[in-house]
């Protein structure tokens, strides 16, 4: 049996911090209040996610979600929603922005603090097929103010 | 068991490598690869007989027609047809189960009629009737399945209850392995004056098939799945049923005459292949079912039977590790899950060592949702497949586990 330790790419994916988010979701769960609501899903893969949020004054006071799928895309549902709690809006929406660009290999994006936890997503970006279920959840979050900011 | 070494030899592809690795193909359920024999006979084809079938005088398109229509026959006694002109090629399984619920189930569901479809249907042999019933204010009954993965007999009978006008299963689940006890879910069917409409996509590349010992009415194949090119498949029909049928797609011929406000329709199988056929796709087929045959279908199904056992013993002694659907009998078909790394997961680090494997819902949402999981891995097998791809599953699957500091519950 192979027992050589995993390829270098393989271990980037799978940080400590990403299987972190994934068995211990932070802010899972719904959310009383909420102003608003998105669900989102991947046909192809079948990862789903319900955002909810709820605004005051152009801000993000409270953020939770639900959803079922790989450890990418879960994880960074967990990520985002530490994120976005007290952003503003528009703020929010450039980090969704951010997180696009990380995902499409821009490296300052990958150094960028103001993604927190989310840069030690950046090895995503070496697996095209899994990019999709990085973003999931900020899909989510762009589909939920659109058309209003 | 066959020689798998052997074989692999005629499938130029498998001899490639992805990430320095020896390619381990387990996602044959999905699309098998295709030997020398299919892939040179596609190219003779176009080098020596390619014209317009059914339209030229030439000698050329007359070759190209002969060409054809010997696919067909041959098609025809793969299965056991009851008549060539039962055979209609389509570009697959998908589209043969639409022209059954676009043109007989058209003609023939009402309002308030039923339509019973399984539990464990492809979407594919689910969302047409799924269209129907919505466009003809018809009844949709999904029959359950069984904690291990089978047709629930028990509620089978009960839907049947309801005196449905199709009656629509698969003959081997996709996702499961399960081999349904299709002559007899058929002939129960009948007793209640259904028309039995068979998913054959899992079953005809695996199994010997002989649609009149399991007297169906239609029956869908795919080309894809059995070494045969994209866009090649096949519904196989009762000629009556299908002489009595309205055509599916209009066009070019598919007609007799056309008058400026109606036209005449050609007779079967040509009334249902409006178009220019998929020649290649057609002779790639016929060279396919050489190869099968040449093989035989039995020893086929007893090396995919074989390598289905070792991959369930070996996984099943992973820690973590649940694989779905019936022991026992089955085809060489073998979902699992491993703790609570998600598949995608699983299929993203097997990558890493070679080995294709299926990762999703498999076009199975309903069978998922019963399955209590939202997606499975799916290794399945084929003639080219041996131990040590077994091996290599085993292998890395057990690297998945350390990758994700799996520990046993």
């Amino acid at each position: 049996m192979d027992t050589s330790p995993p390829e270098p790419r393989l271990s980037a994916l799978y940080q400590e911090l990403i299987l972190d988010h994934y068995r211990r979701p932070r802010n899972k769960g719904t959310l009383d209040g909420a102003t608003h609501s998105v669900s989102l899903n991947n046909p192809l893969c079948g990862d789903e996610i319900d955002l909810q949020l709820q605004v005051e004054g152009g801000a993000i006071k409270a953020v939770r979600f639900v959803g079922r799928g790989c450890s990418i895309s879960q994880a960074s549902a967990s990520m985002m929603t530490q994120l976005l709690k007290e952003k503003a809006v528009p703020q929010a929406l450039a980090l969704a922005e951010r997180m696009s660009a990380m995902m499409q290999g821009d490296e300052t994006a990958a150094g960028d603090k103001s993604l927190g936890d989310l840069r030690a997503l950046a090895g995503v970006s070496k697996f095209p097929i899994r990019i999709k279920c990085a973003l999931l959840p900020w899909n989510a979050l762009t589909d939920a103010f659109k058309g209003q900011w | 068991m066959l020689d798998a070494a052997r074989l692999r030899a005629d499938f130029p592809l498998l001899e490639r490598q992805e990430h320095g690795r020896r390619l381990v193909y387990l996602d044959n359920a999905a699309t098998t690869q295709k030997p020398d024999a299919v892939l040179h006979a596609i190219a003779d084809y176009y080098r020596t007989t390619n014209a317009n079938v059914h339209r030229g005088a030439y000698s050329l398109a007359i070759r190209a027609t002969e060409a054809y229509e010997a696919a067909r026959a041959k098609l025809a006694g793969f299965v056991n047809a009851w008549t060539p002109e039962g055979v209609v090629f389509t570009r697959g399984t998908t589209e043969a189960i639409n022209l059954v619920a676009g043109s007989y189930g058209r003609a023939h569901v009402g309002r308030g009629d039923a339509i019973v479809v399984t539990a464990m249907d492809h979407h594919s042999n689910l969302v047409p009737w799924q269209i129907l019933c919505q466009e003809k204010g018809a009844t949709l009954r999904m029959v359950e399945i069984t904690e291990d993965g089978r047709i629930d007999l028990s509620d089978f009978g009960t839907a049947l209850e309801g005196r449905p006008k199709i009656v629509a299963f698969p003959y081997v689940s996709n996702a499961l392995g399960t081999v349904n006890p299709a002559a007899q879910l058929t002939r129960l069917a009948h007793a209640v004056g259904a028309v039995v409409v068979v998913d054959g996509a899992q079953a005809t590349p695996h199994l010997k098939v002989d649609v009149r010992a399991l007297d169906c009415d239609f029956y869908a194949l795919s080309g894809h799945k059995m070494l045969a090119p994209m866009g090649s498949g096949a519904l196989i029909a009762k000629p009556e049923l299908l002489e009595a049928m309205p055509p599916y797609h209009g066009g070019g011929e598919m007609i007799s005459r056309v008058f400026d406000d109606h036209s005449t329709y050609n007779k079967i199988p040509h009334k249902f292949e409006a178009g220019t056929p998929n020649v290649e796709g057609a002779v790639g087929l016929a060279a396919a079912i050489d190869y099968l045959g040449a093989i035989g279908l039995e020893r086929v199904a007893e090396h995919e039977q074989a390598l289905a056992q070792a991959a369930i013993d070996q996984l099943t002694q992973i820690d973590g590790v649940t694989v779905y659907g019936p022991r026992g009998h089955r085809a060489g078909v073998v979902s699992f899950t491993y703790g609570d790394i998600h598949p995608h997961d699983i299929a993203t680090i097997l990558d890493q060592d070679g080995v294709c494997i299926r990762a999703g819902h498999h076009c199975t949402q309903p069978l998922m949702r019963r399955l209590n999981v939202p997606a499975t891995a799916r290794a399945s097998f084929y003639i080219y497949n041996d131990l040590d791809d077994v091996a290599a599953l085993a292998g890395s699957l057990v690297k998945a586990g350390a990758l994700f500091g799996y520990v046993p519950a």
